[in-house]
């Protein structure tokens, strides 16, 4: 039974992606400047080097498992989804990631150095952080959010200038928007300046907490798109939180699926459809509502 | 944020300097005091007014509030001579339960370095006063014919209420407990308010001078309760070696003021409205044929110098409390018990009364009897809002943005300047605002100790009975008020960033 609905699902989940239906955005997808990727490293192959990698790392509050001991490794230039209803642990990890909270066994390490009380300020350079509605400061304009940290390394005016325009054409930001406050811009812009200020100092590492958690759905897509384009043009080792399995296939490499604290399963999409395993990852795939119940109906007939 | 610095820097290097009058080469300093009734006042402007003539450079701190505080600002040096009473001296200063002899006075007194003058030569003891019509309702002609009348409404200032020689003896004495209608009143409102007919006692110095005019009838003390309060002069024995001319000038008023020639000083001021300097030099005239030159009255400059003097006391304690309690909030906002500590304590002084403040301040040393104590005063009262708003605006930031600086890799120190402090500005900005304006009104109170302000033409409005003069420094502390609060709201623009100030698109 589940193994027949497996491969339904799976359509079902190739069917949303944007870049296919084409209607999503006329310059959208068919934008890339540069692809850049290397032919050898495509998804699928095992890692040579992992950029982020988690060594049995667990977190608790009180009597409440926040994070289950947990080892992961995210190869270069991948793009890791976790996926899991809310309250699982995934954002713990990723915050455990950036050095927001401190493990309380085990260690993070990124790009080969251990994330500890003394690296962390040079470490989080290395790594850009996106959350939910982009987490902008209210009291700076978009280019002096994207510019802060560099301005405060003391990086020369004329770099700066440089890269914020770079940086507005890959999020395609138009350049009147960076002189707004945040209270000037959408949601949708608020979330590429955020990219943009996460981008800045080139990063190796990107981590995104539902960046596109609180966008209605068309600008949504639309930004799907866009940071498909971003990953594929960047090649950015990136970890990604998001609840939505479909955002989750369409943007990652491989998804990690967790519940209460611990990865249940993790692997390219189609391993957890084919090869669940445990019931909770058929169960979780199928909650996920992607069209409507009609055609969900008409689907499913044989 | 360094906007927000440099307003700080801005508002400490215009506040005026305060307190800097220290001058005079040679000349000793003898600083005169005096209480707030138009009598000391006018006593101490003839004292001060002979010292200068002596060659010293003489200053008078006037209206100092009650006996307590004038003899505080005696006994730590802050004020070199004033006039008191023996009654006084006696109940107040030496808490004696008997009569004790001038001399037994010198005695208790020389070892804290104070001496004593012979009488000046008028008695000025308290007696109680009704109207001629009361008198006349009621029967009414001996204090002991208040026992039958215990409806009488009483107003005496707190002073005599709580003395022993005052209300509280008095009761006992004739048997006056039952009467409980009394009110706490400012001496010179009480004759206002027995002349419209809101009380029906009040306690007089039987050398007022409205006590004439008002056609009041003062009850015979007929079983010889109060004291003599005749007047002397407390002075530093210091005096002697430090300005001796000045001591001698001053102490040439021995013998030479009786009743009447100090009723008809007081009258000048109560009822004919002259200056203090005007009736002090009137009764150096009559009483040792002194001829003092009097500058007439500039309104003008008076605003102008009390506008000033007002600024000064609230700019510099206000600067003060900037530089302390920002810093406080900002460490309060880090550390939990540092706020449950720095909140409660500041919101303690906020609940101390500004006369009690101001009278636990005047013994500490360094202060007394000076502007430095009511900027000291002014200070406390300004850290709570600062130091509130501070921690407030900084623990109220959205986590979001907290984890967003952090997670940038800024070092603590920037995020405090770059992020925190210009997210919580607006919070802070508004704690100075409060500030600054109930300052602005507190100030007022500074004129209690003698440290000048808009609130010395309020006080001597109240005790000459003159509303002009209460406007003198009411309006223009209001007018103040107003102008702090348009000045912090054109601040606030400058020093709160632009993206704070805008309403969220969506």
């Amino acid at each position: 039974m589940t193994a027949g609905r497996a491969p339904l699902l799976h359509r079902l989940l190739r069917v949303r992606s944007p870049a296919e239906s084409g209607s999503w955005r006329a310059n959208g997808a068919t934008r890339r400047i540069d692809h850049r990727a290397p032919t050898t490293d495509s998804p699928g192959l095992p890692p040579t080097t992992a950029v982020i990698a988690l060594e049995n790392v667990s977190k608790r509050y009180g009597d409440v498992v926040a994070l289950a001991p947990t080892t992961l490794a995210v190869p270069a230039q991948q793009c890791l989804a976790l996926v899991g209803p809310s309250g699982c642990g995934k954002s713990t990890l990723l915050r455990l990631v950036i050095g927001l909270i401190t493990p309380d066994t085990g260690r993070v390490v990124v790009a080969g150095t251990p994330m500890t009380r003394a690296t962390c300020r040079q470490l989080r350079q290395r790594i850009g952080y996106v959350i939910q509605d982009g987490g902008l400061f209210p009291h700076l304009t978009a280019a002096e959010n994207v510019t802060l940290m560099a301005r405060h390394l003391g990086i020369e005016q004329e770099k700066i200038e440089r890269r914020l325009a770079e940086l507005a054409e890959l999020v395609q930001l138009p350049r009147e928007f960076l002189a707004r406050y945040p209270a000037q811009l959408s949601g949708g812009q608020r979330q590429r300046v955020g990219l943009m200020r996460a981008l800045m100092l080139d990063p190796e590492v990107l981590l995104m907490d539902e960046p596109l958690g609180a966008l209605d759905p068309i600008i949504r897509s639309q930004l799907q798109n866009d940071l498909k384009r971003i990953f594929q043009q960047l090649r950015k080792t990136v970890l990604l939180v998001t609840h939505d399995m479909a955002e989750a296939a369409f943007l990652a490499d491989e998804v990690a699926l967790m519940r209460a604290g611990a990865i249940v399963q993790r692997g390219p999409l189609a391993d957890l459809l084919d090869r669940p395993a445990d019931p909770f990852v058929t169960e979780f795939i199928r909650a996920q509502r992607m069209l409507p119940a009609e055609a969900w109906a008409a689907e499913a007939r044989p | 944020m360094s906007r927000v610095l440099l307003a700080v820097v801005l508002i400490l290097a215009l506040a005026p300097r305060a307190g800097a009058q220290e001058v005079a080469g040679g000349a000793p300093r003898v600083v005169v005091g005096s209480k707030a009734f138009a009598e000391s006042w006018i006593l101490g402007e003839a004292l001060t007014m002979l010292a200068r003539d002596a060659g010293a450079d003489a200053v008078h701190r006037a209206n100092l509030g009650g006996t307590e505080i004038v003899f505080e600002a005696l006994r730590t040096g802050s004020v070199d001579v004033y006039p008191d009473y023996t009654g006084t001296i006696a109940q107040v200063l030496m808490k004696a339960t008997g009569r004790p002899s001038l001399a037994e006075m010198r005695a208790h007194f020389a070892p804290l370095g104070i001496g004593i003058s012979d009488p000046l030569g008028f008695n000025n003891s308290y007696a109680l006063a009704v109207t001629e019509s009361t008198a006349a309702r009621h029967g009414l002609a001996k204090v002991s014919d208040l026992a039958r009348h215990p409806d009488l409404r009483l107003g005496f200032t707190h002073e005599f209420i709580g003395r022993q020689d005052g209300w509280r003896g008095l009761a006992q004495h004739y048997g006056l407990t039952h009467l409980r209608n009394v009110r706490g009143i400012q001496h010179d409102l009480a004759y206002r308010a027995i002349e419209s007919g809101q009380i029906d006692v009040m306690e007089i110095y039987t050398t007022d001078a409205k006590i004439e005019r008002l056609h009041l009838r003062i009850l015979a003390d007929d079983r010889g309760f109060f004291p003599r309060y005749d007047c002397v002069l407390l002075y530093r024995l210091d005096l002697e070696r430090r300005a001796p001319a000045a001591l001698r000038a001053m102490l040439r008023l021995v013998g030479r003021i009786d009743e009447r020639k100090m009723i008809r000083a007081n009258a000048l001021v109560e009822l004919e409205k002259r200056t203090h300097q005007e009736a002090a030099a009137a009764l150096l005239r009559e009483a040792l044929a002194v001829e003092q030159r009097v500058e007439a009255r500039n309104v003008v400059r008076e605003i102008a110098t009390h506008t000033r003097e007002h600024l000064s006391l609230v700019g510099v304690s206000l600067a003060a409390a900037i530089a302390v309690g920002i810093p406080l909030g900002i460490a309060a906002a880090r550390a939990r018990w540092l706020a449950m500590l720095t909140l409660t304590l500041t919101g303690l002084i906020q609940t101390i009364p500004s006369l009690a403040l101001l009278a636990f301040l005047i013994p500490l040393p360094f202060l007394g009897i000076s502007p430095a104590t009511a900027i000291v005063a002014l200070f406390l009262y300004s850290l709570l809002p600062i130091v509130r708003n501070t921690y407030t605006g900084l623990t109220t930031i959205p986590p979001a943005l907290l984890e967003s600086a952090e997670a940038l890799g800024l070092p603590p120190t920037a995020q405090l300047w770059r992020v925190h402090l210009p997210l919580a500005s607006p919070a802070i900005m508004a704690g100075i605002k409060t500030s600054a304006v109930i300052n602005v009104g507190t100030a007022t109170l500074a004129a209690l100790i003698g440290a000048g302000g808009l609130g010395e033409p309020i006080l001597r409005g109240i005790s000459l009975v003159d509303s002009a003069l209460i406007l003198q420094g009411a309006v223009p502390a209001a007018l103040l008020a107003l102008a702090v609060q348009w000045g912090f709201d054109l601040l606030d623009r400058w020093v709160v960033p632009r993206g704070l100030r805008l309403p969220r698109a969506e």
